[in-house]
């Protein structure tokens, strides 16, 4: 088999010469001064103007489907967390005021194109097909869960859309999905990852081993870095010393891009962009997807503790579900009645979807336990079957009361 | 039948898997344009291409996150961790994602990698280039562990972790890279995970080892035959799965267990080897099983000899424990 790297090295960067001055320091740093070379790259302002209308990229239909994405998300977060607090489920993490960076960077990838998703993405999985009741199932834990009930809730997977197993440690996804890009290359495969991490995991060694790695194969990767300004209780200040994530790029190699990421159409643009040069054997490109998480990190912690209120107040301004429908509603395609029927009937499909997975057993069979360690079960797997199999028999105690089958 | 050492038996393996199967990729440090610190993977790379013999950046993590994303994409990645001893920056990745991947999404993800990796003492290496961390792998469900003592096992044993649809970490003891010579079958040899070898029938004491303290083993049985002691030496080979039948068979058959490796003695893989004949053998046990390992000391440099379970020590647990 061939290489299929490009076998012309890259010419050197142009070095201007005011950047060759002073006692032997190359380049010098100054506040702001990526600020000014990464800008934030925008197409719908607040109002749901547009700066330019040959970015409006999508038609009105895409625009539109893409809006009722944004606001069932918005919807099923805001419904999981009450969830959630009734004690019906263990744990939830949700997207609200991110579902611009879900949405726009997963719906500009090919059908093909497989999503490492850190933990707060299921919005890309519903794109590429799974389910909400499914999904649901998995916050449950049942028997009607993807994952046979082994991952806590939002970890899970989605093999027919190409959505990959989440990991709780942070970070991990990123060498992998270098490493699947590797693969289709490989093998001749048209197949552009996209891959989602949050600014926390900037500060993680698989983040800048991926990176590396994928810069120096000129990889065909989007690194798509949702920069929601918090790493649960770490403010992005303390997590970096750099102005911007973005500017990360230069050290690797590769292109990095500021987006705003409250935006669904700038994000959208810079994803298929993204998407476009990896295509074309022009590597990696890490996109800094600028919003703001407006709950807490989970349901585990109170972000009260950490952040006023009062902070978060300009940000509700920015609510990216906000600013498309303006935009929809300049362009005649929703109005306000429109919208109040669109989530009346949202709502109706998450209950339905709820109903549906609670519908399930409580639990996943007991021999399920044993499944997937190997390929086939080990003497081990088979031995320990057996005798918790025996001693469930023996006394039913040993399951908690929920479990309902075995 | 050509004689090879296990080095030329391990390149011999992968030739033929990446002849027979184009998803098969070899990649790690200095693996492609050198052929591997150990020569391993030596010729790969001109035969197969840059494309599927890949020198990466020096990053353990990376080596084993990529493979990962290589092998849920459909290929079968062959990572070479350059020694046993710098696998922990990648430990993340093998314990958590590697071993898991099956499990965590529910069987839609399998993850078949087999992680190459040179193990062990007795080569003047020091700390950084003599640990032989079995133990820690195969307390991890999700992964095998395969470690070969002789040219023939790693050729047939390497080529079955390569098409196993599990990940396998397979040692290979570089003490004997060399010195350990003998026949190889030409063409394809796949020899079964999970099968000991009785690589010297006795009938007093069972003496079990794996790897390059095989040899140890081997040579300490000999000098036991001498003084009249009748042992028989079982060759592990596979450490999970572990072939448990064959280790019962034997100490059923001899009543006394002596387990050999060159880890640390505390938690090593011969506590739970020792547990399991307790469990299984107990009626016909007529010494306690003995264990003669490492030391609870990290791995030293000057005195790698006293360190190593050699001969002279082994031999001292064989007389105890059939005199016992």
């Amino acid at each position: 088999m061939s290489d299929p790297r490009p076998t012309s090295p890259r010419a050197p960067p142009a070095e201007p010469q005011a950047r060759r001055r002073h006692d032997g320091t190359a380049r010098e740093w100054a506040p702001g001064r990526f600020l000014a070379e990464f800008p934030l790259y925008a197409v719908v302002d607040e109002e749901g103007r547009l700066a330019d209308e040959a970015e409006l990229t999508l038609a009105d239909p895409a625009l539109l489907a893409l809006y009722r994405w944004m606001v069932l998300e918005r919807l099923l977060d805001e419904r999981m967390i009450t969830l959630q607090r009734q004690g019906r489920i263990g744990f939830y993490v949700g997207s609200i005021g991110e579902e611009a960076t879900v949405f726009g960077t997963a719906a500009a990838m090919a059908p093909q194109d497989w999503i490492f998703p850190s933990y707060r993405e299921h919005g890309a999985a519903f794109l590429r097909g799974l389910p909400l009741a499914t999904f649901m199932c998995g916050l449950f834990g049942n028997a009607g869960d993807a994952v046979k009930g082994r991952q806590m809730p939002c970890h899970e997977s989605w093999a027919p859309g190409h959505f990959v197993s989440i990991s709780s440690p942070i970070a991990t996804q990123v060498p992998q999905a270098v490493g699947a890009a590797w693969a289709a290359r490989i093998q001749g495969h048209d197949m552009v990852p996209l891959c989602f991490f949050g600014d926390g995991s900037t500060s993680a060694n698989d983040f800048h081993t991926g990176l590396n790695f994928a810069a120096v194969q000129r990889l065909p990767v989007v690194f798509a870095c949702r920069n929601n300004g918090w790493a649960i209780s770490v403010p992005r200040e303390a997590q970096t010393a750099s102005e911007t994530i973005a500017q990360k790029a230069i050290g690797y190699g590769m292109r990095g891009e500021r987006v705003d990421g409250n935006d669904l159409l700038a994000v959208y643009n810079a994803t298929r962009r993204a998407r476009a040069r990896a295509a074309a054997g022009e590597g990696p490109t890490l996109l800094e997807c600028v919003t703001y998480r407006m709950e807490g990190h989970s349901t585990s912690d109170d972000p009260r503790a950490y952040r006023p209120a009062s902070v978060v107040e300009p940000w509700k301004q920015r609510d990216p579900l906000l600013r498309i429908r303006r935009l929809l509603g300049r362009r005649g395609v929703l109005d306000e009645a429109g919208d109040l029927a669109l989530r009346d009937e949202l709502r109706r499909q998450l209950l339905a979807a709820l109903l549906e997975a609670e519908a399930q057993p409580a639990k996943p069979p007991v021999a399920s336990l044993f499944e997937d360690v190997y390929a086939a079960p080990l003497r081990q797997q088979r031995e320990q079957l057996a005798e918790l199999t025996a001693a469930l028999a023996a006394d039913p105690r040993l399951a908690n009361p929920r479990h309902s089958e075995g | 039948m050509p004689v090879m050492n296990v080095i030329q038996a391990v390149n011999d393996a992968l030739r033929l898997e990446m002849r027979r199967d184009p998803s098969v990729v070899v990649l790690g440090e200095d693996v492609g344009r050198f052929g591997g610190v150990f020569r391993a993977t030596a010729g790969l790379q001109q035969e197969f291409g840059e494309g599927r013999v890949i020198d990466t950046p020096l990053a353990e993590g990376g080596i084993i996150g990529a493979a990962v994303g290589m092998a849920l994409y459909g290929l079968r990645p062959v990572p070479e961790i350059q020694f046993a001893d710098f696998i922990y920056p990648a430990f993340d990745q093998i314990v958590n994602e590697v071993a898991k991947y099956r499990y965590r999404s529910g069987g839609q993800y399998p993850c078949p990698i087999t992680i190459r990796t040179p193990y062990g003492g007795g080569i003047k290496g020091g700390h950084y280039h003599s640990q032989s961390p079995e133990a820690l792998f195969i307390q991890v469900p999700g992964l095998k562990v395969v470690c070969p003592a002789t040219p023939r096992d790693a050729k047939g044993l390497l080529t079955a972790a390569i098409r196993d649809p599990d990940p396998v970490l397979f040692l290979e003891p570089k003490r004997v890279y060399r010195a350990a010579k003998g026949e190889v079958p030409e063409g394809e040899l796949v020899l079964p995970l999970g099968q000991a070898a009785v690589t010297r029938p006795g009938g007093q004491v069972t003496l079990i080892a794996w790897g390059a303290m095989w040899h140890e083993a081997d040579q300490a049985a000999r000098e036991a035959e001498a003084e009249g002691i009748d042992c028989e030496v079982l060759d592990l080979r596979s450490l999970q799965p572990l072939d448990l039948e064959a280790i019962v068979a034997s100490v059923r058959k001899t009543g006394r267990a002596v387990v050999v490796h060159e880890a640390p003695l505390t938690c090593g893989f011969g506590a739970e080897l020792s547990a399991l004949i307790q469990e299984r053998c107990f009626l016909s046990l007529e010494a306690p099983v003995a264990r003669v390992t490492g030391w609870d000391t990290p791995f030293p440099y000057t005195l790698e000899n006293e360190y190593l379970p050699r001969a002279p020590r082994i031999l001292k647990a064989l007389r105890e424990t059939v005199a016992y």
